[in-house]
């Protein structure tokens, strides 16, 4: 079981916690939404909960709760510019189909 | 797939729910626009990695129109046509716009605002600014990734009604959806507030390319309280551009130069400007198009003393807006510099002789409006829980109240309250039987009714009858986001409700404003006595009035002596209520109590017999807790 961030993801996530000037890490998580059932959580994590796993990547805390942890296992976190547009990408090995915005994915 | 950015822990939206909302910064001579992203406001750059765009518009003879740089290299060839520091002519007559007659435009004068003929036609500043705010609204939306929920855009606090609604206007025109003006001075606060954690008493310095601004803001805990603003909607850096035109033209000794020549020149005053800021000297060479050429040095020396008038006109309202704050040079603790203008180091250090300290400058003074109108879009959005610590919109520039008898002031929400808000305050009648109330609602500092400016009137009628002070009527002032007011009065007994909507800004310039906030102060001293006096006054005549009500239903408690004792006391009060003199009145006003006092035990008295005649002592006991609850709520 593991969860992974690119160097530059990572990068920015540290980059993102200094400014942001607390939290220890970063929470990935899925939950039923959407237009094709599952959606991706991304959130800082100030406080971590009794159950949470906790992955180290490049030095950055990845926090995900139990529940999420099949959905996600093998995903490795990117951080990708397209065009004007930039922002994290899930590279998520459980995924069979997403909707045309990828916000949201079956498994 | 789409690209997430990191939340708050807890607010991760829903797919396809994130609002992309961004903030305007729309100047005379750039523009920007930024976003939050992941937490963090950001400006967003062009396809060549540029923030800002230069506020020019071309319109071209192929019936295209260029914006930003393009724009801006044919403005020495094709100068009719495009358009600068358009919002100078924001909601302006022809009358209003200083050097017009400089200027290359065909202007058209037309009711409410200029307009320019150019080749397209003849276009009004809306729809030039329009095509600015269109260009940064599809460079937003390459960098999001998605449509616009909404944006602010800022605007100088200076700017009137006309200016502030040509500038919704062209945000309309260009398909925006503006949450909210802002003032550029507060978004410049709520970049440096949040990232720097600051608190204490603010300058912020606001000198970009076409205004001047100047705002003294209180920052604690988070929450920012604008104390003055002052400005000059017509003084910036291209005033410093245009003396050093004027230097140039002088030095070089050029005849009056065609509309391409000037503009060429006008650049290159511009660029030597700018060279100054980190050079000695700016050697400026030119071939003019009428075979004249320039060839100059202007020194650091020649450039301050030419702008010396310009620095010091930036000085005059900073003063004024400290006088009226009630402060000192001294009480500043820090003083923020924005603009691209203030990189002049002339600026810098007259700044810092002023404060007798260096001015903050470690944002970028080009993008701290942008950034701060970011932070703000983004909570307008609602894309941040309310429980962020700078909930600060705006600010109520006077006071809000209703009229109490008398002609009395009662102020209900508080001048420099942050919007939204609400008050509530209970109020009763002054008469038995009372069945309607009058609400005059009014704006204000002063403490008389007839020197505050009237909102609206009116009233709250079918309360039932009841003695004296016995009805409570809550009145709620409630401002929304938008500045709008609306005014609820509500009986609670009885439920019975009556309300009205105003907009209190509305027909209120800044200068009205201001000339009512000196007025208060210049009148504290007066207000405050004659309210003394005004509220001695009302008390007086309820005293009267409910010793006449009990004299009329239980003059038999009395005897001649006692009656005659009170009669008198009742007539001297009458007679001094009309006088100045406040201690005579109150000092009455207690010998009428003290002849009344052993009445109103007997009366007492005999009410309690009445009720308790024919009752059990349970019954009793249970009223006494009933009573003793009700007083408790009070």
């Amino acid at each position: 079981m593991a969860i992974t961030l690119t160097e530059s993801a990572a990068k920015h996530v540290t980059g993102f916690l200094t400014k942001r000037g607390k939290g220890v890490g970063l929470r990935l998580g899925v939950r039923t939404s959407g237009c094709s059932g599952m959606a991706y959580k991304l959130e800082f994590v100030d406080e971590l909960g009794d159950e949470d796993q906790v992955f180290e990547s490049h030095g950055v805390k990845v926090v995900i709760d139990p529940k999420s942890l099949p959905y996600l296992d093998g995903t490795e976190l990117d951080y990708a510019k397209e065009g004007l547009n930039e922002g994290f990408k899930f590279n998520n090995p459980n995924v069979k189909d997403e909707c045309g915005c990828g916000e949201s994915f079956k498994v | 797939m789409a690209l997430l950015q990191i939340a708050e822990p807890g607010q991760s939206a829903a797919p396809h729910e994130h609002k992309l909302a961004v903030g305007i910064d729309l100047g005379t001579t750039n523009s920007l626009v930024a976003t939050v992203r992941s937490g963090m406001a950001k400006v967003l750059n062009d396809e060549q990695g540029r923030s800002m765009l230069p506020s020019v518009v071309r319109y071209l003879p192929d019936g295209s129109i260029e914006v930003g740089r393009e724009a801006q290299r044919h403005q020495a060839d094709d100068p009719r046509n495009t358009i600068v520091s358009v919002k100078r002519f924001m909601g302006r007559g022809l009358q209003d716009i200083a050097h017009s007659e400089a200027l290359p435009y065909e202007f058209e004068s037309a009711p409410g605002m200029v307009r320019v003929r150019t080749r397209a036609g003849v276009k009004s500043p809306v729809e030039v600014s329009a095509e600015i705010l269109k260009s940064l609204k599809g460079r937003a939306e390459a960098a999001l990734g998605g449509d616009l929920v909404g944006v602010v855009i800022t605007v100088p606090a200076y700017f009137d009604d006309a200016q502030r609604q040509a500038t919704k206007d062209a945000a309309k025109l260009a398909g925006l959806n503006v949450l909210r003006l802002l003032n550029e001075p507060t978004a410049a606060a709520i970049a440096y507030g949040l990232d720097n954690k600051s608190e204490g008493v603010f300058a912020i310095y606001d000198l970009g390319g076409g205004t001047f601004d100047i705002s003294i803001l209180r920052l604690a805990k988070g929450v920012f309280e604008v104390l003055s603003t002052g400005g000059d909607s017509a003084l910036g850096g291209d005033d410093f551009d245009h003396r050093i035109y004027c230097w140039m033209l002088e030095a070089a000794k050029i005849s009056p130069p065609s509309a391409e020549d000037a503009r060429r020149l006008m650049e290159r005053a511009r660029e030597a400007k700018e060279y100054l800021t980190t050079h000695d000297n700016a050697p400026i060479n030119l071939r003019l198009k009428s075979g004249e050429t320039v060839d100059v040095v202007l020194t650091t020396e020649i450039f301050t003393e030419i702008t010396q008038t310009l620095v010091s006109k930036t000085i005059q309202p900073v003063k004024k807006a400290l006088r009226d704050a009630g402060l000192r040079p001294d009480d500043i603790q820090g003083v923020v510099m924005v603009g691209g203008a203030t990189r002049m180091p002339q600026i810098q250090r007259a700044v810092a002789e002023y404060f007798k300290q260096e001015p903050l400058n470690n944002l970028d003074p080009d993008k701290v409006v942008a950034l701060g109108a970011a932070k703000q879009a983004d909570l307008l959005a609602g894309n941040r829980t309310s429980d962020d610590d700078w909930l600060l919109l705006d600010v109520i520039p006077l006071s809000l109240g209703l009229e109490t008898m008398g002609g009395l002031t009662e102020k209900i929400i508080p001048r420099n309250s942050t919007i939204p808000i609400a008050r509530a305050q209970e109020f009763t009648t002054f008469k038995d039987g009372q069945t309607a109330l009058a609400v005059h609602v009014v704006q204000g500092e002063r403490e008389l009714v007839a020197d505050c400016r009237s909102l609206a009137r009116f009233e709250l009628r079918g309360i039932p009858p009841m003695v004296a002070g016995a009805p409570r009527i809550r009145v709620t002032f409630q401002v929304d986001a938008d500045g709008l007011l609306s005014v609820t009065a509500r009986e609670t007994i009885s439920g019975v409700e009556s309300s009205v909507t105003v907009k209190p800004s509305y027909g209120l310039s800044d200068d009205e404003i201001t000339t009512m906030l000196q007025d208060s102060m210049a009148h504290a001293k007066d207000d405050a006595f004659l309210r003394a006096l005004t509220e001695s006054r009302v008390e007086a005549q309820r005293l009267i009035e409910a010793t006449q009500v009990a004299l009329h239903e239980d003059a038999h408690l009395l005897d001649a002596a006692e009656r005659e004792k009170i009669d008198q006391a009742l007539a001297k009060l009458a007679e001094v209520i009309q006088g100045d003199n406040r201690r005579t009145l109150n000092m009455t006003m207690d010998a009428l109590v003290d002849a009344t006092n052993e009445f109103a035990a007997r009366r007492m008295d005999q009410s309690i017999r009445r009720a308790l005649a024919g009752k059990k002592v349970t019954e009793v006991a249970d009223s006494a807790l009933g009573a003793a609850a009700g007083e408790e709520k009070q």
